[in-house]
Order: structure tokens, then C-alpha cells, then sequence
């Protein structure tokens, strides 16, 4: 299946731990990880997504700026033409937020503490679900993701 | 996959207007082959030649990413629009792979002339992927001036690389004296053009008479005799230089016909690799464990050999050729 993830590290936070784990637990489990390194900005990130043509962006931010960093980047994303990749997000995440972040655009969260089986399951289940076939999702949201170009810069 | 419903014409077109999510997808869907790529592949060949593919080689460590990175920058301060494929190691066992060549290429990013696509090698061996030459195949037709492949790390027996580029490019270390014994093997043969990259260190100036000698023992019927370029990649020391040895290179090969052999060669060697591919998933297909239990059982209980029952199967399976 081959699926391609981004892990990137959005904002001024330098800790990249929790992000190179992700990254080696998702290549364990046979994704193809796209590493980025450290403060990436929203904008690059979503061209990196481009390039690279990922099903997944993994966001891993520690910073407390995960409801700015994850606003912004959903808008690059769509902006880039990538609006059809599903965002993750990983990271200090309190509970009350978490619900915030789905309402913006995550298509999950996955605070610290998240066992790895469960990130790899749903990882795993979101890129199931944008390779359905086009007329089992609901029309006109995945209008882009059947012409990638469809909406211009 | 449903943007196989925009078709490669569309996809191309949207590539070539600078759209990267479009030029991302028609990658992609190379990598996954099948009936989509196959259209690419139509729609793209026709548009192919204007782009020069340099492919950069060399052991794990030995800076490719970065020497690459400094080779952008240079071909960026000339004017070109460049895409550069970096490819990485699968896992054998997981399939997954960590595509980090990004990281050290960080100075591009801004830079909307530059492209930058990671790729697994996906079980491929040589250091390249399968649809590496499908992918240098788009990335030309959509309008770059260079394309620069960096293989994965190798060793000795790299010569896939020279398959899918105009010129080879092999990156040394200073103190290799070692490796450029190792590298009579493969590297040699296979190189336009040497760097030996980390020039600030120990030992360069040994390395290169090393390798000198090495080449004057080489028999070549080319009378292309390859440059060494000391760099370090790190601060872009000689990059210009080596830059403008793989200029003078492309240079000589558009002189006398060479390019042209060589493009000519490799559409007609990744012809007989996808051949070769398709014959072995087709063996593979027939090969499925269980399929053939009184076989194995013959096999087992010695009432066979594999010789003689691999001879057999074929001809089971091919009865119009001929078992070797």
C-alpha cells in the first residue's frame, strides 16, 4: 500500500523526540515517513505535503501553540492544494482541546501518553479511508482530492 | 485511487503551470504503476529531453544530501529550475522507510524553482527505485532545467544510477584509501566525474593520487577522462568548480554523440528492467507456496531434485520456450 506520511515540527519548539519516535514506529509499520526536522513553518510544511504527495501530515508540537499552529496549517494545506491529506496531531495536548483541534480540520489527536499500537491502528485506518473509492464519500467534500488542481493558487 | 480520474494530460499540464500538488500526484502515481503510469509515461516522453539528469552516488555518510544541496545552490545563482529526487532504503522487513535527505536540503525550501521528492526504494536493490527513471521521465517533461538523483548510500556495485542519468557523479571521502580499492568494483566504471567531498579533512591529497592511479590503470575506450573535484559540501567550497566540470562533461558528451547513446541506451535498458520485472512477479505469482504441494512433498521425500523439477515447472508454465 505504501502509504506517505509527513512528520513535521511546526513552531519554535525544538523538542523533536516524540516526533523521530512517531516516525520510526510508523516506518516499523510499513508507512513511508517523510522527516522534516524542527520549526517548520505552516506554509512550508503544506508545500513539503505538496512535493511529497502525502496521505498523512503529522504535526508533533510541545509548544502550547497547537490551536494557532493547527489553524494555520489546515489553511496552508488547502491553500496548496493539498487540502485532501488527513492532518495528525501529536504532542501536549490537554483533553478540553482536543475537540477544538477536530473542529478545525484534524482528522485525529494524539496527546502524549497515546500508546504506539493505537496511533499506528488509526494511522492506518485514515489512509483506508481517503482510499476509498470517490462516490463512497460524501460528495463535494473530496472534490480536490479527485483533481488535485482543481482550485488554483 | 480517484485522482486517477484527472487525467496525466491535465495533471501535466497543471505540473507544468507550477502547481507542485499536481507534479506530487503524478509522481506518485509512477510509483504506483499499473495502467495510470502508463499513461504518464505516453503523455510524458514525447516532452523529455530538455531537462540534464545528474546522478550523484557514493557511500553512506559521504555527504550526497548536502553536496547535492550545494550543487542546487549554484544551479540556482545560474538561473536553472531544478528537482531533485532523493531516494532512501526501504525496510526489508516492514516496507517502511524514513526519508530524511530533506533535512539537510533545508535552504531550498523557500526557493519555488526548486523541487525536492523523497522515494523509497521499495525492495528495489541498486540503490534505486523502479520508477525512478518514470519519475526523472516527469519531472523533464514538466519543464525543469536539471534533475539531480542522489541514490541510497552504496558501496560497491552501484550501476543503476548510471542507467538513469547523464552523468554519474561519485562522491569519496578523504582516508578512503580502502573504499577506492573497493571501489575497482563498480564505482570506477561507472564514474564521469569523482568529488571527494570533506576536503577539509585528513588524508585528501592522498586519497586523490590514490584514485589518480586507479583511473590510469582503468581500460576505457572513452576518451573522457574523469575529474576530481575536492569539496566541502558544508561551506560550498568548490562547488562552482564541480559544478562546472559536470558542464564541461555534458558538454563533451553533446559534442560527439555521447548524450544522445546514452539517452537512446537507457530508454532501452528501463524497457528490459520493467520486462525483467513483470517476468519475476509472474514467477512469483506461480511460485505462491501451496500451490504446487506434491512438489514440495517430492521434493522433500527426495523423489525429485530442484534442478530437475525447476526445469520441469517452466516448461509446465512456458511450453513454447525452451528450459535452460
Amino acid at each position: 500500500m505504501n502509504a506517505r506520511v509527513l512528520v513535521a515540527k511546526p513552531g519554535l519548539d525544538g523538542h523533536d523526540r516524540g516526533a523521530k519516535i512517531v516516525a520510526r514506529t510508523l516506518r516499523d509499520a510499513g508507512f513511508e515517513v517523510i522527516y522534516t526536522g524542527i520549526r517548520q513553518e505552516p506554509a512550508l510544511i503544506a508545500r513539503m505535503a505538496a512535493q511529497e504527495d502525502v496521505d498523512i501530515v503529522g504535526l508533533s508540537i510541545l509548544s502550547g501553540a497547537h490551536i494557532a499552529l493547527t489553524r494555520s496549517t489546515v489553511a496552508a494545506l488547502k491553500e496548496a492544494n493539498v487540502g485532501h491529506a488527513k492532518i495528525i496531531v501529536g504532542g501536549t495536548v490537554p483533553e478540553a482541546d482536543i475537540a477544538k483541534l477536530k473542529e478545525l480540520g484534524a482528522a485525529d489527536v494524539f496527546p502524549t501518553g497515546t500508546r504506539m499500537e493505537d496511533l499506528v491502528s488509526r494511522c492506518r485506518a485514515l489512509v483506508e479511508e481517503r482510499n476509498k473509492p470517490l462516490n463512497e464519500r460524501r460528495q463535494g467534500q473530496r472534490r480536490n482530492a479527485a483533481f488535485p488542481g482543481a482550485v488554483r493558487r | 485511487m480517484s485522482a486517477g480520474r484527472a487525467s496525466a494530460e491535465t495533471l501535466l499540464s497543471q505540473a507544468q503551470s507550477g502547481d507542485e500538488a499536481a507534479l506530487g500526484r503524478l509522481l506518485s502515481l509512477v510509483e504506483k504503476g499499473g495502467e495510470p503510469a502508463q499513461e504518464i509515461s505516453r503523455h510524458c516522453h514525447p516532452k523529455t529531453g530538455g531537462a540534464f539528469t545528474l546522478g550523484v552516488t557514493g557511500a553512506p555518510g559521504a555527504g550526497k544530501s548536502t553536496l547535492t544541496s550545494s550543487l542546487a545552490t549554484v544551479l540556482r545563482e545560474r538561473g536553472f529550475r531544478l528537482a531533485i529526487l532523493a531516494i532512501d532504503p526501504s525496510s526489508p522487513t516492514s516496507g517502511g522507510a524514513i526519508l530524511g535527505d530533506r533535512v539537510r536540503m533545508a535552504t531550498h525550501a523557500q526557493d519555488d524553482d526548486v523541487f525536492i521528492r523523497s522515494m523509497a526504494t521499495r525492495g528495489n536493490l541498486g540503490g534505486l527505485s523502479v520508477a525512478t527513471s518514470g519519475a526523472v521521465r516527469v519531472l523533464d517533461a514538466a519543464g525543469f532545467d536539471w534533475i539531480i538523483v542522489e541514490t541510497v548510500g552504496v558501496g560497491q556495485v552501484e550501476l543503476a544510477i548510471s542507467r538513469a542519468a547523464d552523468t554519474t557523479l561519485v562522491v569519496l571521502n578523504p582516508g578512503w584509501g580502502d573504499e577506492v580499492q573497493a571501489a575497482k568494483a563498480g564505482l570506477l566504471e561507472i564514474a564521469d566525474l569523482f568529488a571527494i567531498n570533506k576536503a577539509d579533512r585528513e588524508g585528501t591529497e592522498q586519497t586523490e593520487r590514490e584514485l589518480r592511479q586507479m583511473l590510469s590503470l582503468r581500460s576505457s575506450q572513452s576518451d573522457w577522462s574523469p575529474s576530481i573535484t575536492c569539496t566541502v559540501a558544508t561551506r560550498g567550497e568548490s562547488v562552482e568548480t564541480l559544478l562546472d566540470n559536470i558542464i564541461e562533461h555534458r558538454q563533451w558528451m553533446e559534442e560527439n554523440g555521447e548524450l544522445d547513446e546514452r539517452r537512446a541506451s537507457r530508454a532501452w535498458s528501463e524497457l528490459e528492467q520493467l520486462v525483467i520485472a513483470r517476468l519475476v512477479r509472474e514467477a512469483s505469482e506461480m511460485l505462491t507456496p501451496g500451490n504446487h504441494p506434491d512438489l514440495a512433498r517430492d521434493l522433500a521425500d527426495k523423489s525429485t531434485d530442484p534442478v530437475t523439477a525447476a526445469a520441469a515447472l517452466h516448461k509446465s508454465h512456458f511450453p513454447k520456450r525452451t528450459a535452460g
